[in-house]
Parts: structure tokens; C-alpha cells; sequence
């Protein structure tokens, strides 16, 4: 059979890049009738690149360099008129985003935004239109089509936003789907409904999917083959079952070794005394204030209680909204709780005053998520890292070696000091951070999603440092993921929060293995790829052991 | 740095700017050289059309004072009352925006209350107002101008600072124990400024044409030889002997445009978004 869609030999070049010429190098990739294929990758490999360039949609900096884009053996895409293009978008090649929010245009209701499709490309009446959208709505699984159909994008969650994108991109039945990391923005068990919706529609339809993602959990679930890509080529293709259990490539066998098998080691540190005790913290947002008298009220927070063991690492896991990030930031009195405590060694943190706690908060530092937001952009890295001991009195050269030393000991340069954070990688300046929040050698480390904003394989490299120092310092984590793989790897107790109310805790097999609560149940059946469980983690373990 | 002039320079628009205000500064710095004598003395016979006498190239006024000095003389003063209102306005309005953006709570809305009570009233009547109460000298004149202007840059870097003071580098400048002060100052104001700087040219084009207005009114500082008292000057005689008020009107709109034109050029460097057009 014919392929749907051949890219053949692709090559984009970015002229005035001159470290990296070519962002697309010599690319071909074929797609059939009825399959899955997912593009794999880590950022900056060339996997969106490739996705917008089926659809023309490339930036004005790039161009194309060579190659050929197929639809249905016809004549090349890169070669037609841009109105033929726009026939072929939307009619013949849908394409579903990674943010709905962005995607979908605020100013119209969901309904509209599907009719225009129709209204653009065929010339069916107003009622059969709108006939149609309901159609559509009913297929993705939307809760109430017509009320769907009636509201503005902000109206919906991000899961029935990304469904309502799906019934815009397959309106007119393409035979050729392009995902881009449609599941990436969206919480986890939201990400599982919707690869079993693209799934299923994609089976009942024949469509061709092309998906991108990051993830090779999602590729576990999803893929029917497999094309791995860096730096701008495709390294290694080929069927999902033997990419996934027998990858060839040296880099697809450390991306894969990068993810997190979802296996728990047993706990650590069982008889260490409690370091640190929270018992009943609660913080409500809204409704207080002059002029907003019936604002909405929520609780981010409810009557939040746990130990902590020294030495011991706790991993927090919930979804967006469950309430995480707040309790971080209670912890440390970034945000004040309205009701509760925080016992460190048996003193009330909470009860202290500012000056105090300006003090004390040398001994529980943080790290935050946003690698580029948590530095300060106009400073350099070896002032944000000396700050802290020298607000605190310490003598500054004293610091400069310390700072040195620190640099070395997260990975880094020790000269690094004199730069600027815009000069390092994601990576790096998670190290950075790292180094930031150790300065003040703390006893405990609250860290807030470390992890969430990296590449896997930088990802399993900052989680492998932080295995290290905490160890090496003895310290005791406060560990905030979203990411169930990532809370099995480093959590010795695990505590799931849901709207701001602890549902379960228990040590990581006990939560992972054996979940008691509905939601917990739920988060752990909605981890991508589950099921699969890389072999040559065995060797890898193995080899470790040796 | 480096970079950052670079791309000031990428533009024509920015440089035509920063030509033009340097031609005015270079009048201003060669004002004494050339015209060492006091550009409000009597010299010559009133209203001779430029070009007509070898000594008064740009003519005389109707008081025969020489216009080419008091243009020369004149762009001293506007700079100095652009650069001095300008920074009166800007670092008020900054503290003032940066203490309600910071502290919020009953500080925002106490300072936020005061910069609606001095935006719903017209600036040029409010200065008028501080004339007539406080006189017209040209140091009132120049403080009077600054203080109707740090409401809109109060505003700004409110808004800076409200989205900026929850951001994480701020947050863990606070848990590495930096105190309030050295929040606002060192973490939250040096990425707060670049829509205050580019504002700050707004405000130093509008404070010359303030100056402007208020002395053609006859009530700036009639003592000085300002560009608007030349304008106000030249208004009895505008149908016959037009170029009186003509010659400083351009001089005017020249510096106002350069002033913008280099604003303009420093938010297309300083805004980051708008990098790869």
C-alpha cells in the first residue's frame, strides 16, 4: 500500500544560524492509512519543525533547503500555491496543538470555531452546519454538547478545550492528522483520556496520525511505529514494540534509559527521628477585601498534616490546582497559612516573627520550577548564589570559595560565577539553583517541580545530583511532582493531594503499589506506558550494581 | 552593552532621533561660543527678516533681541527643563508605583487613590494652578512640571511590579533573607525599568511643550530666554512677521520629535518580543 503522506529527504536551513545550519537534515519519514507514527525527541531536535513544515507553517527566518513533502503520492506540498495550501490545511491534513488556550480564539464560542471550518471549505446551510459541530462534539466525548458548542474557550478545562480542538482539526475527516504534543499541557489523567480518544478515533476513521511528543511514556501507549530524532535528523525507525524493547541508536538507548522505570526502591531512613512535623495547615484565597465583598472562595489548602523524617525524602503528588505548590510555599512562609503549624525540631516556624524567620530560613531552602523564571536576569549567577551568606553576614571572600566550591559540586564550572543566567542551558541552571538553595547549608530542601521544565535525559542527570547531595549532605527533601515516575524514583513516603485535601499517604510501594484511595487509583492507571517496562533496565541496573 | 547599541543602530527611524537631539545638544553646549552676549539685550532694529542683515541671520524679534541667541540660548533651557522634570517625574512616580506594586494591600490603594486624583484633573491645569500659587520663576516652573507628571510612570512601574513580585528569583531572593528594601531595589527594579526609560521620553517631550504653552501664555519665567517666550513673543506680530514664532516653533517640534524618535528606539531594543522582526 501507498503511503499517506512521504516526507522525502527534507532539509530546512536557518541562514543566519551560523552554529547550526541546517534544522532539518536530510528528514524522510513515511505515513500510512491507519497508523500511529510518533516523533520523538527533546526540545530543539526538529520535531515541531518537521510537523509545521507538512503544513507550511515555518517561520520567515527558515527556509527549505531540499526535499520533497507527498500527500497521497500527489505532487509535492513544499512546491504548491499558497491558495492550494489552504485547500489542503484543514480539508486534507488536520493539526491539533499543544495549548488550546492559545490555539483557539478567545473572542468566539466553541461552536463558531467549528463552523468556520465548514463555512471556509464546503457550502452546506447554516442548520446542517450546525448539525454537524453537535456531531462532532458528541464524537470527542465532550459532557454536554450543545452547552459546549454555546462557550467561549475559557469556559472549558483544558481537557475539553484540547477535545474541542480535536473536533475542529477532524471536521473534515483528513486523512492525515499532525498532534503536536497534544497532551503535553494537560494534567495526567486528562492526557490518558485524551490518547485513548485520538486512539479511538483515529482506529474507527483510518486516519493517519503523526504524533509528536517527548514522552516515551505516551509513545509506550500510543505508537504503532517510532521515528527518533536529534539535532535535526532522524537517528534510528522502526516499529514501536522493538524501539521501545530493543532500541539500536545509542541516543534512543539513553533517552530511554533516562525514564523513570515506575518502581519504588524501599524506604530509607525508617527509625531517623521527625525532623519536621506540619500538622493542620489550611490557606483559603478570595473572598476578604474592600471592594470584593462575594468574591469566590477557594481552598487551596485544607487541614494539611504530615512528617517528615530526617534524612528522609517525601514526594507531594497531585495534579494543577491540587494545592502542591501553595503548601511549598507555606512551608517557607512565602505564602502565609491562615491556620496550622510547621514544626522544625520542635519550634513553630509560623509563630516566628519576619526578622526571625529571616533568620531561620537558612535551614529550609528551595528550588523552584521555572528554570528561567527563579534567576534573576540581570544579575550574575555568582552573586545570586553569594547572596544569601552575605545578607547574613558572612565575609565575602569567605563566600567566593564557598561559591566556588558549590559551582563544582552541582556539575558546574567553578569560573562560571562571573556570568549571566541567559548563557546557560535549562539544565545548568537548575544547578545553579541548586547551588542557590545549598549555600545556606539547610537541613531540609523543598523542591518544587525541579524537574518538570527539562529534557528526560537532563531531567534523570539533576534528579541523579540531587539523589547524590542529599545523601552526601544529609539532607532531607520535600519532594513536589507532578510526575508519578519521577515521585517513585526519588520518594521514600509519598502523599497525593487532591483540592487541597491530603487524600492518601503511605511510603512509595505502599501508594504506588497498592493504592487505596479512587483518585490515587486513578493517577496511577493514567501514567503513560505503565505496562511497559524497558528491558534493558535490567542491564542498566545491573551494570550499575557492578 | 555592545549589543544593545547594535541594535539601537539597526533602525534609521532611531538614529535620525539621536542625530537630532545631539544637533540640539551641540546648540546648547555652543550657545556662550557664539553668542557670548546676553541673548534678551537689545540688539538691533526690531522685526528684520532673516537673512536680511549679515548680523542677524535668523532676524530680530519685535523687541530687536537677535533670534539666532535666543534659539541657541533656548535649547539649553529646554534640555534642562526636559532632563530636570523629567527625572523629578520619573523617580517619583518609580517610588511611588514601586512601594504600592511591592507592599499592595492599604498602600496601594492609598497611593493609587492620590495618582487618580492627580490623573482626572488636566495637567495643564494643574500647572496652571501651580503658577499662579507658587510664581513663575523657572525653578517653579520646572518642579511644577515634574510634579503633574509622575502619575502615568507611577502607573507603570506599579504594573511592572505587581508581575513581577511574585516570580521565583524574587521568591528566592526572599528565602535567601533579602530584606523589603533590597527586594524592590535590586531584584524587582532593574527588570521593572525598560518600559519606565522608554516612558521617561514621553514625559521629557511633553514637559517641553508644557514649558512651551505655559510661556506663550506669558506665564513662564519672562526672564529667561526660553523657546516658548520667543513663540509668546512673536504672537502680536504672527500675521505680518510670522517667522518670529515660526523659528522657535520648529526648534520645538525638532527637539519633541527626537526625544520620541529616541524613545521609540530604545523600546524596540529594550522589548525583548520584538527580537526577530
Amino acid at each position: 500500500m501507498s503511503p499517506r503522506l512521504s516526507i522525502e529527504n527534507l532539509s530546512i536551513a536557518m541562514p543566519k544560524r551560523p552554529d547550526r545550519p541546517l534544522l532539518l537534515d536530510d528528514v524522510s519519514l513515511t505515513l500510512a492509512s491507519d497508523e500511529i507514527v510518533c516523533l520523538v525527541g527533546e526540545s530543539g531536535s526538529g520535531k515541531s519543525m518537521t510537523a509545521n513544515a507538512i503544513l507550511r507553517l515555518l517561520p520567515s527566518a527558515v527556509r527549505v533547503a531540499g526535499g520533497r513533502i507527498r500527500l497521497d503520492g500527489e505532487t509535492d506540498l513544499l512546491a504548491l500555491p499558497a491558495e492550494e495550501m489552504q485547500v489542503i490545511r484543514g480539508v486534507r491534513v488536520g493539526m491539533i496543538f499543544q495549548e488550546p488556550m492559545t490555539a483557539l480564539n478567545p473572542l468566539l464560542t466553541i461552536g463558531e470555531q467549528i463552523a468556520e471550518t465548514f463555512q471556509i471549505h464546503t457550502r452546506l446551510s447554516r442548520a446542517e452546519i450546525g448539525v454537524r459541530v453537535q456531531a462532532l462534539l458528541t464524537e470527542v466525548l465532550i459532557p454536554d454538547p450543545p452547552a459546549a458548542a454555546k462557550a467561549y474557550p475559557h469556559e472549558l478545562s483544558g481537557g475539553q478545550r484540547q477535545r474541542a480542538m480535536i473536533a475542529m482539526a477532524l471536521a473534515l475527516e483528513p486523512a492525515v492528522l499532525v498532534a503536536d504534543e497534544p497532551t503535553t499541557a494537560l494534567d495526567v489523567t486528562t492526557q490518558a483520556q485524551i490518547l485513548k480518544l485520538i486512539r479511538d478515533l483515529q482506529r474507527r476513521k483510518g486516519t493517519a496520525v503523526l504524533f509528536i511528543t517527548h514522552d516515551f511514556g505516551v509513545v509506550a501507549e500510543i505508537a504503532d511505529r517510532v521515528a527518533v530524532m536529534q539535532g535535526g535528523k532522524i537517528v534510528e525507525q522502526g516499529l514501536a514494540e522493538d524501539i521501545l524493547n530493543r532500541p539500536q541508536h545509542p541516543y534512543t538507548r539513553r533517552l530511554i534509559a533516562a525514564v523513570p522505570p515506575l518502581r519504588t526502591a524501599p524506604p530509607r531512613h525508617r527509625d531517623a527521628p521527625i525532623e519536621l512535623q506540619v500538622e493542620g495547615l489550611s490557606k483559603t484565597y478570595g473572598g476578604r477585601g474592600l471592594f470584593h465583598r462575594q468574591g469566590r472562595i477557594t481552598h487551596a489548602l485544607k487541614d494539611v498534616s504530615f512528617d517528615l523524617r530526617r534524612g528522609a525524602t517525601l514526594g507531594i503528588v497531585g495534579e494543577s490546582g491540587s494545592g502542591k505548590s501553595t503548601l511549598a510555599r507555606c512551608l517557607v512562609r512565602l505564602i502565609e497559612a491562615d491556620a496550622g503549624r510547621v514544626r522544625l525540631d520542635g519550634v513553630d516556624l509560623t509563630a516566628l516573627s519576619t526578622k526571625q524567620w529571616r533568620q531561620e530560613s537558612r535551614r529550609v531552602q528551595m528550588v523552584f520550577q521555572d528554570p528561567f523564571g527563579s534567576l534573576n536576569p540581570r544579575r550574575r549567577v555568582g552573586d545570586l548564589v553569594a547572596q544569601g551568606p552575605i545578607v547574613r553576614g558572612e565575609a565575602r571572600q569567605q563566600v567566593a570559595a564557598r561559591v566556588r566550591r558549590l559551582f563544582e559540586l552541582v556539575g558546574l564550572d567553578p569560573d562560571a560565577g562571573t556570568r549571566f543566567p541567559h548563557e546557560f542551558s535549562g539544565g545548568q541552571r537548575q544547578r545553579i539553583g541548586l547551588a542557590r538553595a545549598l549555600a545556606l547549608e539547610p537541613e531540609i530542601l523543598i523542591a518544587d517541580e525541579p524537574v518538570s521544565a527539562l529534557d528526560v535525559s537532563v531531567q534523570a542527570q539533576v534528579l541523579d545530583l540531587l539523589a547524590d547531595l542529599r545523601e552526601r549532605l544529609r539532607l532531607s527533601l520535600v519532594f513536589i511532582t507532578h510526575d508519578l515516575r519521577v515521585a517513585a524514583q526519588v520518594s521514600d513516603d509519598i502523599l497525593v493531594m487532591q483540592n487541597g485535601v491530603v487524600v492518601e499517604t503511605g511510603t512509595a510501594a505502599q501508594v504506588l503499589e497498592h493504592p487505596r484511595h479512587p483518585y490515587t487509583q486513578a493517577l496511577v492507571a493514567a501514567v503513560p506506558g505503565r505496562h511497559w517496562i524497558p528491558e534493558n533496565i535490567e542491564r542498566r541496573t545491573a551494570e550499575s550494581a557492578a | 552593552m555592545l549589543p544593545i547599541l547594535k541594535r539601537y543602530f539597526r533602525s534609521p527611524v532611531a538614529i535620525l532621533g539621536l542625530t537630532l537631539l545631539l544637533a540640539v545638544v551641540a546648540l546648547a553646549l555652543s550657545a556662550d561660543l557664539l553668542f557670548p552676549r546676553n541673548p534678551l539685550a537689545l540688539a538691533g532694529r526690531p522685526l528684520q527678516w532673516p537673512l536680511a542683515s549679515p548680523r542677524f541671520w535668523l532676524g530680530t524679534d519685535n523687541l530687536g533681541r537677535d533670534i539666532a541667541a535666543q534659539i541657541f540660548h533656548g535649547a539649553r533651557l529646554s534640555l534642562l527643563i526636559g532632563v530636570v522634570a523629567t527625572s523629578i517625574a520619573i523617580v517619583g512616580g518609580v517610588l511611588i508605583g514601586a512601594i504600592a506594586g511591592y507592599f499592595g494591600g492599604m498602600w496601594d490603594e492609598a497611593l493609587m487613590r492620590l495618582t487618580d486624583a492627580f490623573q482626572t484633573l488636566p495637567n495643564f491645569l494643574l500647572l496652571l494652578l501651580l503658577v499662579a500659587v507658587f510664581g513663575s520663576r523657572i525653578e517653579t516652573v520646572v518642579i511644577a512640571i515634574g510634579v503633574v507628571s509622575w502619575p502615568a510612570p507611577a502607573r507603570l512601574t506599579r504594573a511592572e511590579f505587581l508581575s513581577l513580585r511574585h516570580r521565583e528569583f524574587v521568591e528566592a531572593g526572599r528565602l535567601s533573607g533579602l530584606g523589603d528594601f533590597r527586594l524592590i531595589f535590586t531584584e524587582i527594579l532593574p527588570n521593572a525599568l525598560p518600559p519606565v526609560i522608554v516612558y521617561a521620553s514621553v514625559v521629557m517631550a511633553t514637559s517641553i511643550l508644557l514649558e512651551s504653552a505655559l510661556a506663550f501664555l506669558n506665564l513662564s519665567d519672562p526672564n529667561v530666554p526660553s523657546w516658548g517666550n520667543l513663540v509668546g513673543q512673536g504672537r502680536s506680530v504672527l500675521r505680518s512677521e510670522w517667522y518670529v514664532c515660526a523659528i522657535p516653533g520648529i526648534a520645538i517640534l525638532l527637539t519633541v520629535l527626537a526625544v520620541s524618535l529616541v524613545g521609540q528606539g530604545l523600546n524596540d531594543v529594550l522589548n525583548p518580543r520584538l527580537d526577530d522582526q
